[in-house]
């Protein structure tokens, strides 16, 4: 049965429905109603363990030290705090840890505010961390699909022993819509038999060694072959993992391409200008890392001109130009700083692209 | 001929990257003595920091985890959350500890976070090469004061277990010696008091061990030792700060 829900309520419920059984946050505006849920219900639940860090650093650190030690586990946060999570993040996926970090995004840069942005894009996508690795990258446009990209979130980051991230604009987060939370099966065959657990290692046991979850690797030769196990990783996800929705692009003459919140926006200029005798599609990625650069580029092979909508100064634009391999002209509209682009501001880039 | 010493099975049959003198192989042999002694080599889980003691998950015979620096605190907590039945503890430096993560030092012990902490002071970076450390003495020449003069800390040296033990919460808090023999035997009994702490659920327990890093204070191992008793102990009182040895 749905139930009117905030966004970060949603996230929070998704992810114990999903046998998330450790949460680690700190409190940051547009987020904080996800920290306080967890504060309540986490506790709920066998073995459920909630703790208000320190800091973000703390808080991404006791999530490598959990999932090291085979736990579902996840933290949240907002811009400044992703930032600061950056390292542990990069050490997740050094050592191969499966988490759920989500980013409520608000704009920046420094401490900027507070109101709804897109503008943590490139540091979700390009590797906000150092050294050679992607996270996958979910981009929910509505509170239902918040809560149901939370559940495949954990799943997939269990399948490829990745960091995975849900990123949301802080409209997603706030905003209350109705959603049904699915109990997920919470997939315990994921056998965890690399996680420090404490236990005896055994010849011709299911442990036959001593666990050691480690991204150290100081012969170059094994760093090399890491990382090019990661990036196989990697690869298998961009062939496997891809969504996107395709919204009335056959025939269209003009493309709008945007994520979040600001897809639906499109969506509502589409809708007016459709009727205006325009021939409009929208494309929405929803994994924005894998990035659907070939599905893209198809959907949009017979249109005139492609239009990207984003909260920022056009970060996602740069992957949309590598997709479309200058075979379009595409403009963009943006606004930044808290600000969204209105659907006027889109209608009249529309109209700007039909006169041409 | 009977055979009377044999090696813990707590640690790795392997050769330790620590350099000539330093006293890391003492104070691995002391800790990893005392997890058998007391019967958890089976349940124990070993956190390792960033510093010279980076590797110490190959040489603690149990499952092992990485941290990042200054952070090993943080992802013992995620650990022994998920683990409360295991023997959680952390190996670190004074760099990784009192520097970088000091913030995290603090708020394990006010926690009261039930793991133990191995926390090895020889006043200096020793991995990267004879760096300042916020335990650096007055007047310690290092790489980065090579006029002495030491920036750092200059109201004197962070004494860790002394500020950790004005938190309520901690079971135990001690500083010890391995400078001699005599304090080598301390030292255990210290470290073995620590993890009964964390064995009987009583909370949080750390014991600071001096040490010495002959390479980087351009000694021999044994001027070491003679200048760990003569300056870092007047500076670093040893002692248990909270619940000594019973």
């Amino acid at each position: 049965m749905k139930k009117l829900m905030k966004g970060n309520f949603a996230i929070a419920e998704a992810a114990i429905q999903a046998g998330c059984r450790g949460f680690f946050g700190y409190p940051i505006t547009p987020q904080n109603e996800l920290i306080e849920y967890m504060s309540v219900e986490m506790p709920k639940q066998d073995g459920g363990v909630f703790i208000q860090a320190e800091s973000e650093v703390a808080a991404i650190n006791m999530v490598f030290g959990a999932s090291g030690a085979g736990a579902r586990v996840m933290t949240s946060s907002s811009g400044p705090g992703l930032s600061l999570k950056q390292e542990g993040i990069s050490f997740l996926a050094g050592a191969e840890l499966p988490a759920l970090i989500v980013n409520i995004m608000r704009a920046g840069p420094g401490l900027g505010g507070i109101q709804p942005a897109q503008a943590d894009y490139f540091q979700a996508t390009k590797g906000g961390g150092h050294g050679d690795y992607s996270l996958l990258v979910y981009a929910p446009a509505s509170v239902q699909e918040a809560a149901d990209l939370t559940q495949k979130a954990f799943d997939r980051a269990d399948y490829y022993r990745m960091p995975t991230m849900i990123l949301a604009d802080a409209v997603i987060g706030q905003m209350m819509e109705p959603c049904e939370v699915k109990s997920m099966d919470t997939r315990s065959d994921f056998d965890k038999v690399w996680a420090v657990t404490g236990t005896k290692a055994e010849p011709g046991s299911k442990k036959e060694k001593r666990s050691i979850v480690k991204s150290l690797f100081l012969n170059p030769d094994e760093l090399n072959d890491h990382n090019k196990k990661l990036q196989r990783k990697y690869q298998a996800v961009a062939k496997n993992e891809v969504m996107f929705e395709a919204d009335s692009c056959e025939d269209a003459d003009i493309v709008l391409v945007a994520y979040g919140t600001s897809a639906r926006i499109c969506k509502s200029a589409a809708k007016i200008t459709r009727e205006l005798g325009y021939k409009v599609g929208v494309f929405r990625p929803i994994t924005v890392s894998p990035y659907p650069y070939s599905q893209l580029k198809e959907a949009a092979s017979g249109c005139k001109e492609v239009i990207v909508v984003e909260m920022s100064a056009g970060q996602m634009l740069l992957d949309v130009k590598v997709a479309m391999e200058g075979s379009k002209p595409i403009s963009f509209v943006g606004e930044m700083g808290g600000i969204m682009p209105s659907p006027s501001q889109v209608v009249e880039a529309i109209k700007k692209a039909g006169r041409e | 001929m009977a055979k009377n010493f044999t090696k813990t099975e707590m640690l790795a049959d392997t050769a330790t990257h620590y350099c000539p003198g330093c006293t890391h192989g003492i104070i691995h042999r002391l800790v990893a003595e005392v997890l058998e002694e007391l019967g958890v080599m089976d349940r124990s889980i070993a956190v390792a920091s960033v510093g010279c003691s980076v590797l110490s998950y190959d040489y603690f015979n149990c499952d092992g985890i990485e941290s990042a620096h200054g952070r090993a605190p943080a992802v013992a907590t995620g650990v022994k959350r998920m683990h409360p039945d295991k023997v959680v503890f952390t190996y670190q430096g004074d760099g990784d500890l009192a520097s970088i993560g000091m913030a995290e030092t603090v708020h394990v012990a006010a926690r009261n976070e039930n793991i133990t902490i191995i926390f090895v002071n020889n006043a200096i970076y020793g991995m990267t090469g004879g760096q300042m450390a916020p335990t650096s003495l007055p007047g310690m020449v290092t790489t980065t004061t090579q006029d002495g003069k030491i920036s750092m800390n200059e109201s004197g040296p962070i004494k860790v277990s002394e500020m950790l033990s004005q938190i309520d919460g901690p079971a135990h808090i001690s500083r010890v010696s391995v400078h001699d023999i005599k304090h080598m035997i301390k030292a255990k009994n210290a470290i073995k008091e620590a993890f009964k702490c964390q064995i009987e659920g009583r909370g949080f327990s750390m014991v600071e061990v001096l040490s010495t890093c002959p390479i980087n204070w351009n000694k021999t191992a044994e001027e070491s030792l003679h200048w760990l008793k003569d300056n870092m102990i007047p500076t670093f009182p040893l002692g248990a700060f909270k619940g000594g040895a019973k």
